[in-house]
This record gives C-alpha cells, structure tokens and sequence, in this order.
C-alpha cells in the first residue's frame, strides 16, 4: 500500500535479540493454537460427560468440583499416555539399579516411545507435503503414494530370501521410496507437459492405488498370505528395521525414528543449501522467474514430486518394516492427509513438521489411554486436531485472543496455483 | 471562500521512519494540485491518511473551511473525496455497470439488482464528462486506459468532487495519457479539484495548477508550473543537480553482436507478434526500439531471450545461431536482461536481496561448488553489488519484494549488468521509476556500452529512447517501419513512423492534397 514504511533507513543488520524474539514470536502463535485447542478440549470433555450433568443437579459446587476432576482424570490420563508417568519411571530406575531388572523402567518408558512411533510416518508424510509446498505442488497423493511404497517394499520384504540384514532393510526401504516416487512423478509428469493440475491427478490416483492394493491383498490375490485373510505375507526377519527394545514385546519403537530425524535433515540440507533446492524453491515461488533465471521448470516439478512421492512411501516402508511386518488390505492411515495439516503446521518447513508430527504423535498416543482411562473418546483426538489447524491456519484469531503482534513475514509458501499456470 | 481541502500539519511515523513530517497542503477548488516527490517521499502514506487507510499522528484536515475526522474510506467518500489507486480496484469478471455500483447497488421490488437503473446514471455521467465507456463491457476485457476511466466513474458515481489520482498515468501509453489529460479537463470545468500524484515532471508541467513537491517525507518546495521546468522541479524532488540528458561520447560500434534475420515470431493465441523483421546490434552501441507498446516489442525480447519460440528466421549471438535455444544457453552465451515486467520475470519477491542477485549464476562457481550453494560467497557478491549499484536495503538479507520500484529495478539491473555479457537486453528498464534512480539506470546503460557491449534498448517512452540511443529500430505492428541513426531522428518522424505512416509518404500526402485543394 505505501512504500513508505517499507524503506527504512537504517543499513544496520538485525540484533541478536530481535531476532531472537522474532523467532520466539513465530513460535508463540502456534503454541497459543495449542493451548486455545486444549481449553475447548476440556469443555467438549465436559459437555459430553453426563456424570458432570447429575452432579449439578446435586449443586453448582458440586457440579464445578466434578467438572474439574474430570478434566484433571481425562487430560491427566492424556498425558501421562503421551509422555509416561514420572513416578512410575523413577520407581522403575529404582529398580533397575537395585536390582538389575531393567522390565519395568522399559515399560514405564512405553508411552513416549508410543508417541515417537507414531510421530514416525508423520514425518515422512508431512516432509513429503511439505517439500511439494515449497516446490508449488499441493501434493495431495501422499495417501496414495503410501499405498504403493507399502505394497512395492512388503514385497522386496517376504519374496527375497537369504540376504543378511544390512542389505534386505536398506533394499525393501529402497523399493519403498521408488514405489511412492513413481506414483508422484506420474501426477508430475502430467502437470510439466500439460499443465493438468496436481491435485486432481493425485487424489484420482490415490483411489487407483486404494484399489491397486485390494486387488493384491484380497484374499486369492497376487499378494495375499493365502490363509484366508486379505493381508499380505510377513516380511522376513531380515528386512525388519532394528528395535530399540527388542526384550520388551509393547514398545515398538524402532530406528524407522531416527531415519525420519535424518530425512528430515537432509530435506532442510536439500532446501536451502543445495542448488537444487534453490531450483525447488524458485519454480515454486515465480515458476516465470525460474523459466527466466534458465531453469527447467519442468524438469524442476518432476524432480519435486519424485522427492515428495519417496518421501511419502518411506512413511509406509517405516511401518511395515519397524512395526506391522506386513501389510493389511485395510492399509489406510490417514497419514497423507495428515500431512497436509502437518506441513501446514510446520509452515512447511522440515524442522516444523518434526515438531508438529511430534505433537500429533502426541495427541495419538495420549488420546488411546485417555479413552482407556478416562473413557473419553478417543475422537477427541480428532476435535483437538482439528481445533489446532483451525487456529494455525486463521491465525488472526490466536493473535486477536492473545494480542500477539504479527511476526515478519519472510518466504511465504505458495500452496497451489490454478490450472496451467506455470 | 475557503479551500476545497486543507491539510495542516499533518505528521505521521511508522516503527523506525518518519513518513510524514508537518505537511501542509490546499487545494482549491476547480484546480489540479500535482503532489510530485521520488518513491518513498511519502506521498502515497499522505494520500491514504487522506482517505482515511491511515491515522495521522498529528495534524489537522479541514474540507470545505469544516474540520474532518475521517476514520475510513466510507467518511472520505461521505466528504467527497475519492482515490483512484495506482492498482485498480476492479473486478475483471463483472461488467462495468456491476463494478461501479457495487457496495451501493440500486434495488427494486426489494430483492432485485436494478442493473438498468445504474447503467442509466453511467451513461449520463459519461456523457457529461466524456468518459466514454460500455455499461455492459466485462472489466477484464478493456484496456488498461478504459478501466482507469471506469475507476473515475466508481468515483463520480458516488459523487466525489475530490478525486486523488495515484500515479494514474503510470499503466498508460502516450495516447491513453492524451485521453486522460482531456478527462481531467473536463472534469475540472464541471468544478471537481483534483490532487494527481507523479513523478513524471513533463506531465506535471502540462497539467497541474499548483505543485507541492514531498522529499524524505517534507514539502522540499511549491511551485507553479508557468515558473518552472523540469530541470527545477527535478533538482527540486531530488534535492540535488539532475543531469536530465545522459552525457554521452559518440558511438564507436564494431563487430557485430546479435544478428536476426528474417524473425518471425507468434503472440499470445494465433497472431504473429512479429513479422519476418531483420536487425543487428553492433558493440558498443545502443540500438533503440521505439513504438507504441503491443506492436510486438515484448514477443521480439521474448524471443531473444529464449522465452518465446521463433517460428522462423534466424537468431545469432556472437556468430553462434541460438534462435532456438533456451535461456540458459543465451544467458551463457553472453546475453543479460533486463526483463520488461521486473516483479513478474525478473524477480522472487519473497526471496532475500541476496538470493535474487545469484538468479542466474546460481549453479556457477563461486556461488555453488558442485550442487552445494556457497553461503558466503552469495552474502559477499550482494554486499558488492549492493554497494557497487546503490541498492538502497536495510541489508541483504531482506526480502527484495519490500523494497521500492527503483531499489527492485537496481537488483535486477545490478545482476544483470554485472556479469561479463557481450549483450544487453533491457526491455522498459525505467518503467515507473523516479528520476534518480531513471539518471542512474541510463548511466549504466551508457557504460556498458562503452565498455564494449551492444545494448538493444526497448522503450515505450519516446525521449529514454532520443536520449540513449545510437540507432533507433521503430517498430509497427509487428514490423520494422525503419531504422533511423540518432542524427537523423526527430520527435515528429518517429511519431509518424510509431503510428505506421513514413514520412516521406506523410509529406507527399501532403502535398498531394494540397495540390487538390
């Protein structure tokens, strides 16, 4: 509006501090979102609990008294299921160096590695949106893409037979990221040489991988077990990812984490300090800055959905080979979709999505002992998501509720462009 | 009786700059106060405080002798006063009559859009001030000049009587211009006051009553436009001496660099955009092309950029065909541009002053060893250049889309010049600037050339093109009219040529009817 106020006359760099509390800022909206969803949480909890109904028949005091506890049981159970309960854990370290029997400190560990595993395939996923975003692709495939990596790396898992294990993992891992790469450069292709648009071509191709799948693991399929059930054969034991407590049959946590970390690493590396990220992000910011700069635009967006479309598939390689072991008909996770809102979360940059696929994790986990506990239903998950999207992408609403000032903006991620724009 | 419109006083700062400082301004009625002052003098934070976008922090606005509050548009458009933004504010897709009363629509029975009844009023005011425009025409199918003229309308409509023109003739071609001058004419005959906001001196002269020139946020002076030339007002805006024509030797040109033989190339569509037109460019000289814009200047930049397919005829740079190679392979050829829409083509907006000088040697040493991008050899090319081209930026890590125009055009110009290229492109390389930033960009196009490069020059603006070039290409619908040394170029010729007529025709015309009569 006026070129004024953005042409300030200072030359000097920014301070640490203000750059410090710029970030802090930037972290601040999204905490709030948290925090916001968490309160009306605690009322959806409230209004559903008829045990809080009777009690106010009995008195207001009552009534308050009960409400509250039942808020302190339900969110405490939510916790305590996310990260685990501290008095158990230290009473377990007791233990073990008492007397040397580790059992219980693992178990008490269970909830936190609970939510680390499901943190896993977030990361894959939300890494995979992500990287689309910051290309200009609205990757809405990673569903699909999960669906053919499971299929393509189960496979390298059971049908190859005495290879040691430091070469069938990485293989079945490796079939696993072609798999989902080649379902998104089709999608790709489509949108470089006709300007047909990502986000029809892949949600039509995630109903062709939905079916694709059924059709080898329905009973009497290509690639079902064939006793009777519509799943695909175990993996062998050498494919398997390494375990991180392998003594303790509960915790399936597993090094699938760690390669999500590493991924997650080298997406940034990608990003921004490689030339190829810098292609990335310049097709998806001005794709006519890029044609002009001599870049292949599409060249560029093929590359971007092959990257995106393996990522996604190592989401379906981490849980087949650290967790099920094989791969059911019912594959569906809901982790590409999920994805969507965890790049949008994580402002589609790859340490963001670590951390917003960690709070999610958080939610699962914390959400299935709360349904156990509490007997809340485990659909508050769902409301709680839902909430924190609605507060990060309206952020206007946090900052009103909380009078935080705008952060400065920087490289703002496109979501998606119209058709053939290129 | 008292002024339309007053200002006294009025201050106002953003975080760290102060936008306005104790501006007074009147304007009275019947009268054009031109508002002149470079990119970032604060004319535009004026304008919005006026129009209510803004709260000044001090200061006072009297309308019509009566002190105003105005808290908004909706109380700027109660006391009269319209803007009509640089960016208009219309909606392709909805017809003339639909974007003008829109926000204040005639109903009838209660529930039904009275289209006619809006249209009706449109055709009148029209026809009162010679706004000629169709009701019913979609907005995204008019020309630029038409759709200002609907703006101007949306205006009348709600019966302003202070019109703010916001850099108005910065999207228009000369014509449009001419068109414009006669609305504002009639409009002040029909008692309106206008305040027209510019940088552009030539136009201020001809049209304005009074002028207060803004600098660094202050009024640097007023003028009148009888006492004044552009020279003054120039030196006046700047606050120092402008050399208004770039001081130049007399070309030494050489071997030919670019050679285009017989170029044929399509528009948007089916239509050929340029026919079958033959030219060079020789180092060290600057080759002009003139014309009015959309006679194919853009399809021929494309098309020697590698943007745009040739359908025909040959393209070579320094002997090597490249007619259908791509940007990269001209670019590495020894070709630069300057690309005609910067914010579109040249430019990643979001990205940091930094990033958007290695746009094009991204991949090269020492920017990037292998793939991996080397961060300090990127910060010290842009504090080179920042400093060797005088981009005005906080630092260079900022994003260049927050930058002024003229700042935005450095970068470009910066990048582009600064490679080692045998050629330049530089398609409206002063499009929208201010005169510092046009007298320093003119520079270096200068010293380009007599560093030894060719430089092909498209310019819509007829005088960039007198003042810079050595040969003049007039371009016409696709063709080349002629090609005119710049001893032998005048105003008049060329403008008969940009219009399509030779010359030598004209004066036979002439001549021809006079021996009729």
């Amino acid at each position: 509006m006026s070129e004024e106020n953005s042409t300030p006359k200072t030359t000097k760099d920014k301070k640490p501090a203000r750059r410090f509390r710029e970030r802090w800022r930037a972290l601040l909206t999204p905490l709030m979102a948290i925090v916001t969803a968490l309160i009306l949480g605690a009322v959806v909890i409230v209004v559903t609990d008829t045990s809080v109904y009777e009690a106010f028949e009995e008195g207001f005091g009552v009534g308050l008294g009960r409400a509250v506890e039942v808020i302190a049981t339900a969110y405490g159970a939510f916790f305590s299921g996310a990260f685990g309960n501290p008095g158990r854990m230290v009473n377990g370290l007791r233990i073990w160096i008492q007397t040397g029997d580790g059992r219980a400190w693992t178990q008490s560990l269970y909830p936190i590695t609970e939510t680390l595993r499901y943190a896993t395939p977030l990361i894959f996923a939300g890494l995979a949106v992500a990287l689309g975003f910051r290309g200009g692709l609205f990757n809405i495939g990673a569903e699909g893409q999960y669906f053919i990596a499971g299929l393509t790396t189960v496979f390298v898992g059971y049908a190859l037979t005495g290879v040691p294990w430091f070469i069938h993992a990485p293989l079945a891992l490796l079939a696993g990221i072609l798999g989902g790469a080649v379902w998104g450069v089709i999608p790709g292709y489509l949108k470089a040489k006709t300007g047909a648009h990502e986000v029809i071509n892949t949600i039509m191709l995630n109903y062709i991988s939905f079916r694709f799948a059924e059709y080898m693991l329905d009973v009497g399929g290509p690639m079902a077990r064939g006793d009777g059930r519509p799943v695909s054969p175990l993996v062998q034991p050498s494919a398997r990812l390494a375990q991180f407590f392998p003594s303790n049959a509960d915790i399936r946590f597993n090094i699938g984490f760690i390669l999500a970390l590493l991924a997650a690493v080298f997406v940034y590396w990608l990003l921004f300090k490689t030339t190829i990220g810098y292609e990335i992000r310049t097709v998806g910011q001005n794709p006519r800055a890029a044609k002009y700069a001599g870049m292949s635009v599409s060249r560029t967006i093929v590359l971007t959905m092959a990257l995106s479309g393996g990522l996604a598939g190592l989401a379906a390689s981490t849980d087949i080979l650290g967790v099920i072991g094989f791969m059911p008909n019912a594959f569906s996770s809901g982790y590409g979709f999920d994805a969507i809102a965890l790049a949008l979360l994580g402002n589609s940059h790859p340490f963001g999505v670590v951390l917003a696929s960690l709070l999610f994790g958080a939610l699962q986990a914390g959400a299935r002992n709360m349904q156990g506990v509490a007997r809340v239903p485990l659909d508050l998950t769902d409301i709680l998501q839902g909430l924190i999207i609605i507060f990060i992408a309206a952020p206007a609403i946090i900052r009103a509720l909380y009078r935080i000032r705008t952060a400065e903006s920087g490289e703002e991620v496109v979501m998606t462009r119209g058709w053939g724009q290129m | 009786m008292p002024p339309v419109l007053e200002l006294r006083g009025i201050t106002k700062r953003f975080p760290g700059v102060l936008a306005n400082d104790r501006i007074d301004l009147t304007l009275e009625e019947g009268q054009v106060l031109a508002l002149l002052g470079e990119n970032g003098a604060g004319k535009s934070t004026l304008m919005n405080i006026l129009y209510g976008l803004y709260k000044p922090d001090e200061g006072e606005i009297f309308v019509r002798g009566k002190k105003a509050d105005i808290h908004g548009p909706g109380d700027a458009i109660a006391l009269g006063i319209g803007m009509v933004h640089q960016h208009f504010m219309l909606v392709p897709v909805l017809t003339v009559t639909e974007n003008v009363m829109l926000g204040m629509e005639p109903i009838k029975q209660k529930l039904f859009l009275d289209r006619e009844a809006a249209a009706r009023r449109i055709r009148t005011i029209s026809e009162q001030y010679g706004l000629d425009v169709d009701p019913y025409a979609l907005v995204g199918d008019l020309p630029v000049g038409i759709q200002q003229r609907v703006e101007i309308i949306k205006l009348l409509y709600r019966q302003a009587d202070i019109l703010i023109l916001d850099e108005p003739t910065a999207v228009l071609t000369p014509q449009e211009v001419l068109g414009l001058f006669q609305v504002i004419r009639s409009l002040l005959a029909k008692g309106k006051s206008i305040i027209f906001i510019t940088h552009k001196l030539k136009e201020v002269l001809e049209i304005s009553d009074n002028i207060v020139v803004l600098r660094g946020g202050r009024v640097a002076g007023t003028a009148l436009p009888q006492k004044s030339n552009e020279r003054s007002l120039a030196s006046l805006m700047v606050g120092r001496e402008v050399i208004l024509t770039v001081p130049k030797e007399e070309a030494q040109p050489k071997e030919p660099v670019l050679e285009v033989e017989n170029l044929r190339v399509k528009g948007e569509g089916a239509h050929i955009a340029v026919h079958d037109i033959s030219f060079d460019v020789r180092a060290g000289e600057i080759v002009g092309v003139a014309g009015v814009q959309g006679n194919g200047q853009t399809e021929l930049v494309e098309s020697l950029t590698g943007l745009r397919p040739a359908q025909s005829g040959v393209v070579r740079l320094l002997g090597k065909d490249v007619t259908h190679a791509s940007p990269r392979v001209i670019t590495e050829a020894g070709a630069a541009h300057v690309p005609e829409d910067r914010q579109r083509d040249g430019l990643v907006l979001s990205y940091p002053v930094a990033d958007n000088l290695i746009l094009n040697t991204y991949y090269l040493p020492p920017i990037a060893q292998k793939m991996l991008m080397q961060e300090p050899a990127i910060q010290q090319n842009a504090e080179r250049l920042v400093a060797e081209y005088d981009v005005r930026t906080p630092s260079v890590l900022t994003p260049v889309g927050s930058l002024s125009g003229g700042n935005q055009q450095k970068v470009i110009v910066a990048r582009e010049l600064s490679r080692m290229g045998q050629l330049v492109v530089a398609a409206q390389p002063t499009r929208g600037l201010d005169v510092g930033s046009i007298e320093y960009i003119h520079s270096q196009l200068v010293r380009k050339r007599d560093a030894g490069a060719a430089v092909l020059l498209v310019s819509a603006e007829l005088d960039e093109i007198l003042s810079l070039a050595d040969r003049i290409i007039v371009m016409f619908e696709g063709r080349i009219m002629d090609i005119v040394p710049i001893e032998k170029a005048t105003r008049e010729d060329l403008g008969l040529l940009m219009a399509g007529v030779h010359p030598d025709e004209h004066s036979a015309d002439a001549a021809a009817v006079k021996e009729a009569a």
